[in-house]
């Protein structure tokens, strides 16, 4: 440690007439990288502490069996395969809101005045009733007015009601996301003559959708958890899986843990590929 | 410089404005090709807006502008609803426009900046609009910039592609707003540098700018504009060397003796031309820069 402190290089490699800053400079930087890498352990060390405490104190306590689940089918694969239809159902619940966003949005920036009140009251309505109570509609009122709903498959009903709950949601994100294009853009493609739907989408768009990336990547996280809530018309998805396996055996503490655990790391692993996704095109033109 | 032709474009009776306040109080224009037109006065003389209501980026409230055979009036009440999209898109793509801040595309590289328009606004095949774009970035020397993305390049390579942009249109008229405005005082001598070639080529400019020497240089007519109103015009020596209205004289005062100042005290807030002075003082540096 001392001899690093030594400015021992300072002009043996410095370029000829000039300090070279060097050696104080990397000094710094090994500083840094020290107390950066301190401070990580430190993290790891209190989430190790924490969690392997919880699962000493746990199985100590006796209340945890797990040897059920290597029975059945077996049960612990029985949930974990539910994860896949979890991520599936964020993945096109996730798509089509965007497409309702999008439609939304559009309305909301529209001129003309019944577009306009379309889309408010889009967005009034959906996010001012619980989803809870959307899902169970779509569900099970809908086929009151006309029976063809009811032969519809929940996993669809149930993948729309979501849809179309985080499309309200995330129109106001892309409402902010084109608005905060700079008015230029849309001048200089008005000044070379473009059209405003071509302007809209070659101008306007690409940058917008750049714009809300991180905030689609929020909403996709908190997707995958709301998927949950179709466990209560019976879409066989993760938590329902749980459930029912938890209920059937009398072990829901086990099951549920399970489940909560996937959800987490499942969380982990999309919040780390947003991370990675937003760092990459922050690095690619701005 | 090339001998003056027909009128081209022409504006008539432009008035603006903005809520109660009456920012163009009935300005006419006419230009002709070949023709540079260079708009002076203190910021909040209606300049800019008068520009912009050239190409109807602003609407303006009363008037006319005439561009060739096809004529627009302005329309208060929006009365007239689609009809005259297609004649302002017909204007539109006729005159170029350059502004203070770029408004390049970030998300496109230089050269898909430069093809765009050409490609889906007038049609042209997408090799032609390369060559095209091509012929233009090495007039402005921004060859080695074709496949760069606009936030890795300086604020004056930016507005020489934004001019190698509006050029991939062929436009009759060429109109720039203060577009040394936002740059560095280092970097505004290569715009001009372009800007002077462009008039001295023949093309017809129309040109918001601070820059007096460039006016002097380049400009067939000077206007002064004040309140809304165009209060002289003239040729560049009579109008910034031996102007007649006391207004300009006091404008022109005011103007090149703080341009004259050290540039520690150019800059002060809430004056009007505050932001010229820096623009003048930023132009000795061009004037050593040289000419093509």
């Amino acid at each position: 440690m001392t001899s690093a402190v030594q400015p021992q290089d300072a002009t043996s490699s410095g370029p000829p007439g000039g300090s070279d800053p060097a050696p104080i400079v990397g000094q710094i930087e090994e500083a840094d990288a020290r107390r950066h890498l301190r401070s990580r352990i430190v993290f790891a060390l209190t989430w190790a502490f924490v969690i392997g405490g919880l699962i000493i104190a746990l199985a100590y306590s006796g209340a945890i069996d797990l040897s059920f689940l290597q029975q059945g089918p077996p049960w612990w694969r029985f949930i974990l395969e539910g994860a896949w239809l979890t991520v599936i159902i964020s993945v096109a619940a996730i798509l089509l809101a965007i497409v309702f966003a999008l439609l939304g949005a559009i309305g909301r920036l529209s001129a003309s005045a019944p577009i306009y009140a379309l889309a408010s009251l889009y967005v009034s309505l959906v996010r001012g009733t619980p989803l809870l109570v959307q899902i169970l509609f779509i569900w099970l009122a809908l086929p009151q007015i006309w029976n063809g709903f009811g032969t519809i498959d929940a996993l669809i009903m149930g993948t729309f009601a979501l849809a179309f709950n985080y499309g309200a949601y995330m129109t106001e994100i892309f409402r902010a996301g084109i608005q905060a294009v700079p008015r230029g853009q849309r001048e200089a493609a008005a000044a070379l003559g473009m059209s405003e739907r071509r302007t809209f989408l070659r101008i306007v768009l690409p940058q917008a959708f750049r714009i809300v990336i991180p905030a689609i990547g929020n909403e996709f996280i908190a997707m995958i958890k709301d998927t949950s809530l179709l466990t209560v018309i019976g879409v066989q998805e993760l938590l329902w899986r749980a459930r029912t396996v938890g209920s059937s055996n009398f072990r829901m503490l086990e099951t549920l843990l399970l489940a909560a655990l996937v959800y987490w790391v499942l969380t982990i692993i999309f919040s780390l590929a947003q991370e990675r996704l937003e760092r990459r095109m922050a690095r690619s033109d701005r | 410089m090339v001998a003056l032709g027909e009128v081209i474009l022409q504006a008539q009776g432009i008035e603006k404005y903005f809520g109660a306040t009456h920012v163009l109080r009935g300005i006419d224009l006419a230009v002709r090709q070949h023709e540079t037109v260079v708009l002076i006065g203190r910021s909040g003389s209606g300049k800019t807006t008068f520009l912009r209501c050239l190409n109807f980026l602003e609407e303006p409230t009363f008037g006319r502008v005439t561009l060739g055979d096809v004529t627009v009036e302005a329309d208060p009440f929006r009365i007239s609803g689609r009809s005259r999209k297609g004649p302002i898109r017909h204007m539109r793509t006729h005159v170029g426009m350059l502004f203070q801040e770029f408004n390049l595309f970030p998300h496109m590289t230089v050269l898909e900046n430069c093809i765009e328009a050409p490609m889906h606004v007038k049609g042209v095949s997408r090799d032609e609009a390369v060559a095209t774009a091509e012929m233009f970035l090495e007039k402005v020397h921004l060859t080695d910039k074709r496949d760069e993305h606009p936030a890795r390049m300086s604020g004056g390579q930016k507005q020489r592609a934004a001019i190698a942009r509006a050029l991939c249109m062929e436009p009759q008229v060429l109109l720039f707003d203060e577009p040394t405005s936002a740059l560095d005082p280092e970097l505004i001598g290569e715009v001009i540098v372009v800007m002077e070639q462009l008039a001295h080529e023949g093309s017809t400019m129309i040109v918001v700018s601070h820059e007096m020497a460039f006016a002097r240089e380049a400009a067939d007519r000077v206007l002064y504009l004040e309140d809304g109103a165009v209060v002289e015009e003239g040729p560049p020596e009579q109008v910034l060397d031996a102007p007649q209205e006391e207004s300009t004289k006091l404008f022109l005062r005011r103007f090149l003796s703080e341009a004259e100042r050290p540039a520690q005290t150019g800059l002060r807030d809430g004056e009007p031309w505050s932001r010229a002075s820096v623009e003048a003082m930023g132009h000795h540096g061009h004037g050593e820069a040289g000419r093509p």
